[in-house]
């Protein structure tokens, strides 16, 4: 109880993972939200990959963790830019809305 | 003892954190709530020794993602409280996926031990924090080894940026903007007339 293990990191990226994918399906409608559930879950990611990297003495897991991170900001800009260029034309963010490349 | 607590609380405010994000009603309040998760996973980090992954995470989640967040949440003029329509009709399908999930992976990690040769292929072990500091150590490492993908991750960076700029810039017409290039052609010729009046005429 005492002893923090790698069971103890496991179980709080678990915990944050289960909570972004939970978030995704609770606001379906707002896809900002979405985006952050998104975040949430690569930092459930990263966790994993510090955790792992502390008991197993290997430094390659932070180094993969930094490109986690580098890709988790570009795809957050992304997102923002594409979602700001979808509000310009349609005036909404619903989910729903989003289906004009519908065939 | 003292590192227990600390992890405790840490990983306790970020769970809890977790959980306002995507329950809270006010969308501003959901990206300062992603903030606070944040700064408590840059704790844990520090708990787990990854000192400058820690401080990064802050850098450029908190300073940059969160803010790109927190400026489009408060640019667009949008009804939140429509968009929360239905947040209920999609709870229980939510919950029992969340659930399954959180069971699958609780079973992962119950049924799971490292190999025996396991602490064996350890590729680069982390040095002494005594001699070398974890930053020290990760850069030595990022710039040798992993110098390649060090400059993809740069391109992957300045490809986000570019497409970003691409995608949210535009022209629009009717706006009167300064063109230096056209002001540097203009000569005496092009826009200097004479003209030669005549007496009581006018032009």
């Amino acid at each position: 109880m005492f002893e923090i293990g790698l069971a103890h990191y496991l179980t709080v990226a678990a915990i944050i993972f289960t909570l972004g994918v939970f978030g995704i399906f609770l606001n379906r409608k707002n896809v900002i939200i979405i985006m952050m559930s998104i975040e949430l879950i690569l930092l459930a990611v990263n966790i994993n990959f510090v955790a792992f990297s502390h008991f197993l003495h290997d430094l390659i897991g932070q180094v993969f963790a930094m490109f986690v991170l580098t890709v988790a900001a570009a795809e957050a800009a992304i997102g923002l830019a594409i979602l700001v260029v979808f509000f310009r034309n349609r005036g909404t963010i619903e989910v729903e809305e989003i289906n004009q490349m519908k065939g | 003892m003292i590192q227990a607590l600390v992890f405790y609380v840490f990983a306790a405010i970020t769970v809890a954190s977790g959980v306002m994000v995507i329950s809270a009603r006010n969308p501003v309040h959901a990206v300062l709530f992603l903030i606070l998760a944040f700064f408590n996973s840059a704790g844990l980090f520090l708990l787990a020794g990854a000192e400058f992954l820690a401080m990064v995470l802050v850098v450029v989640y908190v300073g940059a993602v969160a803010v790109l967040f927190l400026f489009v949440v408060m640019m667009l003029d949008i009804n939140f409280v429509k968009l929360r329509e239905g947040f209920l009709q999609y709870l229980p399908i939510g919950a029992l996926i969340g659930l399954i999930l959180l069971v699958e992976l609780a079973l992962v990690y119950g049924s799971w031990s490292f190999a025996p040769e396991a602490p064996l292929s350890v590729a680069t072990r982390v040095p002494d924090l005594a001699v070398v500091t974890n930053t020290d150590a990760l850069g030595r490492l990022l710039f040798t080894d992993y110098f390649y993908l060090f400059q993809v991750a740069g391109l992957v960076l300045l490809v986000a940026m570019i497409g970003t700029i691409l995608l949210t810039l535009r022209s629009r017409p009717g706006v009167k903007k300064q063109n230096i290039a056209r002001q540097n052609a203009r000569t005496k010729e092009t826009s200097v007339e004479l003209r030669k009046v005549p007496t009581r005429g006018g032009i």
